[in-house]
């Protein structure tokens, strides 16, 4: 296998600082992902972790720095030339965000009807759709309504329409937020093999331990249709970086061993050793 | 925000099937409330002309003073106030719910502009609607007044009628008709514009709503103080 480092950058923030009004989101951030690296973003609620997705995403424009996605510098571009860019990034938004007016089918169908950059022709649509949720095991409700669905369904079905034109990059916004620990377990499990089976870069921002701890130490199986534990994988558990904000700041960046060795207090907070 | 929704009028993509939703929702949603506050309008107008005009033997008027004063300022204002309440509350609610549940940031990730799926559709919808609405308003008010001076207050129908439709010339069809059009650009911006700049939960979608009717409501009788002007310094 390849190593990580010598993988080109899918994206790199430079000195990246945003701010609303009078508080700084993000302080001179710098880091790079590269291509099929999984990034887990631990901090506490107001650290700046989805205003970092969402600044990747171009949804939010930095003060200063740069924002390179795919090599392309999105900090200064207009919002049209933007619709390019992030037609290759798939999103889940913290609290799924899918349009309540719409059913689910026509949800995940959104990117592949309305993204430019997507030529998926007509005929195609219905079966990429069914594929997708048959993908997060929620085949049964095209017809449905979000309203119709429970909070990890929802979940799942945000995630079928980040994944449904297949991109490169995926960001994760707090994908177990609010579910109990069977769901979330689902949801990760759904991360993880969405990661493994389409070598995707993962950007994962939580609060939570154990969903990088999971994303770090497991993989999908694919012949087992089913999660196993990756360290006899050679090199999987390397490829898994994770970050700690605090108050807009990168505090910690690192693999699991260094993160879990870590005096910090804020960082020791986060941190559930593996034992 | 004014500018781009306007440009977006003509550029692509076209949300057709958009547009026709919100034309039903806004006008045909709002018809059965416009007819009902129309006729009564028309009706206690009537009922008010009469008593005054007979003051100088000039009941005959009745009709006259009726469709002028529905066709001119009540009949635009009236209906616009209420779409203004019906629909700059409603269109703030539905874009603040949106925005505070990241469906704004949702549409333009996945490769659409809000202002032109969400404001365009509902600013043709509104700019088309109203005028329609005022024009049914105002006859229903005009017929309403009728009921009135036929059943309650036993005069003529036939004058009535004839003074009501030939004291309108073209420049009061033409006020009836503007001031709706310029009411409905209002009521469309400003609802879009308080649901799209919605914070702070669903706290934040109440405020906004309330913040939408009431500026809708205010704009619309000033603008309407304006247009009049406009229009009564060319009649002199």
């Amino acid at each position: 296998m390849e190593p990580a480092d010598s993988k080109p950058p899918v994206l790199r923030f430079e000195r990246v600082n945003v701010s609303f009004d009078d508080v700084e989101a993000l302080r001179d951030l710098t880091f790079e992902a590269r291509e099929g690296e999984s990034r887990v973003i631990l901090g506490a609620a107001g650290s700046g972790k989805t205003v970092l997705l969402k600044t990747a995403l171009g949804l939010v424009r930095p003060d200063s720095g740069k924002v390179l996605v795919f090599g392309r510098d999105i900090a200064g571009m207009r919002e049209q030339d933007l619709f390019q860019v992030r037609s290759r990034i798939g999103m889940l938004f913290q609290e799924s965000a899918l349009f309540d007016s719409m059913s689910i089918e026509d949800n995940v169908a959104y990117p592949l009807l309305n993204q430019k950059a997507i030529s998926c022709p007509p005929a195609q649509v219905h079966s990429r759709v069914a594929q997708a949720l048959d993908f997060v095991e929620l085949g049964g409700t095209l017809a449905k309504f979000p309203s119709e669905l429970s909070g990890g369904m929802r979940r799942r079905a945000a995630i079928a329409r980040a994944v449904v034109t297949e991109p490169p990059l995926v960001l994760y916004d707090s994908p177990t937020a609010g579910l109990d620990p069977i769901t979330a377990h689902t949801i990760i499990a759904l991360l993880i093999k969405e990661r493994d089976l389409s070598q995707t870069t993962t950007l994962l921002a939580t609060h939570r331990y154990q969903d990088g701890n999971l994303i770090a130490n497991f993989r999908y199986n694919s012949k087992l249709g089913a999660l196993e534990p990756a360290r006899h994988a050679e090199g999987r558990a390397a490829r898994t970086t994770f970050m700690v904000m605090k108050e807009g700041r990168l505090i910690f960046e690192g693999d699991q061993d260094l993160l879990e060795s870590s005096a910090d207090v804020y960082i020791s907070k986060f941190v559930k050793p593996r034992e | 925000m004014a500018g781009r929704a306007f440009r977006n009028i003509v550029r692509s993509p076209h949300y057709t099937d958009d547009i026709a939703f919100q034309m039903d929702t806004i006008g045909v949603g709002s018809l059965l409330i416009v007819v009902i506050v129309g006729f009564f309008s028309g009706a206690v107008m009537a009922l008010q002309m009469y008593h005054a005009l007979a003051t100088y033997g000039q009941v005959g008027k009745t009709g006259q003073l009726v469709s002028i004063t529905l066709v001119r300022e009540l009949g635009p204002v009236l209906t616009a106030v209420m779409v203004a309440g019906r629909n700059a509350s409603g269109i703030a609610s539905e874009l603040g719910s949106m925005k505070v549940t990241e469906q704004i940031d949702a549409m333009r990730a996945l490769g659409t502009d809000p202002l032109q799926k969400l404001v365009t559709p509902r600013l043709i919808a509104t700019g088309v609607m109203l005028p329609l609405l005022v024009i049914i308003g105002d006859f229903v008010g005009i017929f309403g007044g009728w009921v009135i001076c036929h059943f309650v207050l036993a005069l003529p129908s036939k004058q009535y009628w004839i003074t009501a439709w030939q004291s309108l010339d073209g420049m009061d069809v033409c006020e009836g008709l503007l001031k709706p059009f310029l009411f409905a650009i209002v009521i469309a911006l400003i609802g879009c514009f308080y649901g799209l700049r919605t914070t702070g939960g669903t706290q934040g979608v109440g405020r906004a709503t309330t913040q939408a009717m009431v500026t809708a409501t205010v704009l619309v009788f000033v603008l309407d103080l304006v247009v009049t002007k406009i229009f009564v310094s060319q009649a002199s």
